[in-house]
């Protein structure tokens, strides 16, 4: 095999198979990407670098390798999404109010990636407690996408709220990253930065250790550049935990092995529900094309029918923030995390504290999900939203009598301007509009490029499978990057910078 | 249906969210153009739907009630903006 010009434009699966060869040490494999995630500071990509611990896990890696000892991600930097606990790590989940924080424990997740011998070059930027979908609520402030429209030097978002790893994966900063996803926040933001990205079924990999959002929805996912690359860090990512006990105990396949088997026969669902009034055209022309695509390999197109689409992004906005009001009613400035001064008793030190450490979309969520939550309101909102949710879950049941996946758009749009979308939370809510209704159903889904706009920006195609069926979307993700070919690459911009 | 300035103070209030004055009036249009469009969802008939209470069909697992991990005090007060021994520190609660 031949190495690439530079080590970083590796994908997952080359690095490791020199790596395992032995054609290029962790160590300078690490190096490369150590001085690559340096050099690209003006992307605000990683909230936190840890170089030193990348190269001291390199070290530890060449030798196992020398010894013949490889594991299966022997020597390979990652870069990790600054939701998941790293012991001896800050992890600030882009909050102001974790902005101190070091776990003394490793999530279930990266323990198993560091398991299985990876290397961690640091933790990536997000939006606020993974509240946003364009990496503007960090506290750390916006990641850049490494994308820019032809001709221009406007700054545009990377999507979110795993902003920060998608803009590391597409920039090649990282081999990999890791995500985590409760609307979106994987398949989007991999759309509009032209990569890879797969919310798993939930369940299938713990929720132990990543600071919780919504954890009726919260899933982690793998973020790479190829298809491979996901198929094999979803691998080593999934576990039964103990500490999860809404992990499931299925068992983990080896998705790589099934990723060439081809579509032939496949059934894909197209639900005409995910036809919207104003998305631009190519968003149409490009899902026209993926059915195409997929017809000429011998895939059966079905038309197929999911009612209750539209009701998907109200409902996940009462949904989500409910359990969020919840789930973020530990940070009390007592225990951990920041604390005001000055307060005048218990009340007042809670109500300050929060105030100055969550920010503005923060607030407006853990209100929301105050009052949807709230005494005489229940009902009205949160019972009938959770009503919604089985209704939107039995469309999928249905629709999966007539097929075995379905195709959709990723994303209404490519990556847009930076504050473009931020006076108008519903505006920037409805970047969501085809990934929402994945999660509330549980059901794995998967984002992967297949053109270009006419500017130049990448645009991604979606298909949702069946529980626990990771396997076919692969395939089927796999055959999409098969026939559309892409392998446009963002300029480098920013090392001039 | 609309939230007005009292309701979202009692609701900061109940989030144990100090609001400012200047806070509040934005915030109870935002607060707004949110349930208006989430209003929507009384065009469906959910008339005999039960409510999701779990998206994946399996029974809660139990295991057995015993202390697994522990004496993990030192790393448990590592964090803490202010303590003592340990003990966390907090503004005077009882008068």
């Amino acid at each position: 095999m031949s190495l690439p010009a530079t080590l970083t434009d590796f994908s997952l699966a080359e690095a490791r198979d020199a790596v395992h060869a032995r054609k290029v040490s962790s160590k300078e494999l690490t190096q490369a990407f150590v001085k690559a995630v340096a050099d690209a500071r003006p992307l605000n990509a990683f909230v936190t670098e840890t170089p030193e611990k990348a190269i001291e896990m390199a070290i530890a890696s060449d030798v196992r390798i020398a010894h013949g000892e490889a594991r299966p991600l022997e020597g390979l930097p990652l870069a990790i999404k600054d939701l998941f606990c790293t012991r001896g790590v800050k992890t600030t989940a882009g909050s102001r109010i974790l902005g101190n924080f070091v776990p003394p424990y490793e999530s279930t997740v990266t323990q198993n990636l560091w398991d299985a011998g990876a290397v961690m070059l640091g933790k990536t930027n997000m939006d606020e407690f993974a509240m946003g979908s364009s990496n503007e609520t960090s506290h750390f402030g916006p990641v850049f996408n490494p994308w820019r429209a032809r001709n221009s030097n406007q700054n545009l978002v990377p999507g979110g709220s795993s902003g920060g790893s998608a803009a590391a994966v597409a920039g090649n900063l990282c081999l990999a990253a890791t995500g985590t996803d409760t609307g979106g926040s994987i398949r989007q933001p991999a759309a509009v930065t032209g990569i890879v990205g797969l919310k798993p079924t939930y369940g299938r990999c713990s929720r132990w250790g990543i600071v919780a959002f919504a954890s009726s929805l919260d899933q982690a996912g793998p973020m790479t550049r190829t298809v491979r690359d996901a198929a094999i860090l979803l691998r080593h990512m999934a576990s039964v935990d103990p500490r999860d006990s809404t992990s499931v105990d299925v068992p983990v396949p080896d998705y790589e092995a099934e990723l060439e088997k081809g579509v032939k026969g496949l059934r894909v669902g197209i639900p005409k529900e995910y036809r919207i009034d104003g998305a631009p055209p190519e968003i149409d022309a490009l899902w026209h094309k993926g059915a195409e695509w997929l017809k000429a390999m011998g895939a059966e197109i079905v038309e197929v029918s999911l009612p209750h689409t539209k009701y998907a992004l109200p409902t996940y906005y009462i949904v989500a923030p409910a359990e969020a009001s919840s789930n973020l009613a530990r940070y009390d400035g007592v225990r951990y995390g920041h604390r005001a001064e000055g307060a005048r008793d218990i009340v007042d030190l809670y109500e300050k504290s929060r105030a100055e450490g969550f920010g503005r979309e923060v607030q407006r969520r853990i209100l929301i999900g105050t009052y949807v939550l709230s005494s005489g309101y229940y009902d009205a909102y949160y019972a009938r939203a959770q009503k919604l949710r089985t209704l939107i879950y039995r469309d999928f049941t249905e629709a999966y009598r007539k097929c075995d996946v379905l195709l959709t758009p990723a994303t209404p749009g490519p990556a847009f301007g930076v504050g473009e979308k931020t006076a108008d939370p519903v505006s920037m809510y409805l970047n969501d509009v085809f990934t929402v209704t994945v999660n509330l159903a549980g059901l794995p889904g998967i984002a992967v490029p297949a053109g270009l706009t006419a500017n130049g920006l990448p645009l991604g195609l979606q298909f949702i499978g069946k529980a626990f069926d990771e396997a076919t979307i692969l395939r089927a993700a796999r055959a999409i990057e098969t026939a559309s070919g892409f392998d446009a690459k963002p300029a480098q911009w920013w090392r001039a910078a | 249906m609309s939230v007005d300035k009292d309701t979202v103070r009692r609701i900061a209030k109940l989030s144990r969210i100090a609001l400012d004055e200047a806070r509040a009036a934005p915030m109870v249009e935002e607060l707004n153009g949110i349930f208006n469009w989430v209003q929507q969802l009384n065009e469906v008939d959910v008339e005999g739907v039960a409510p999701m209470t779990s998206v994946v069909a399996q029974r809660l697992k139990m295991r057995d009630d015993v202390i697994t991990e522990g004496n993990a005090a030192d790393a448990l007060m590592a964090n803490a903006p202010l303590g003592e021994d340990h003990f966390f520190v907090v503004p005077k609660v009882v008068e």
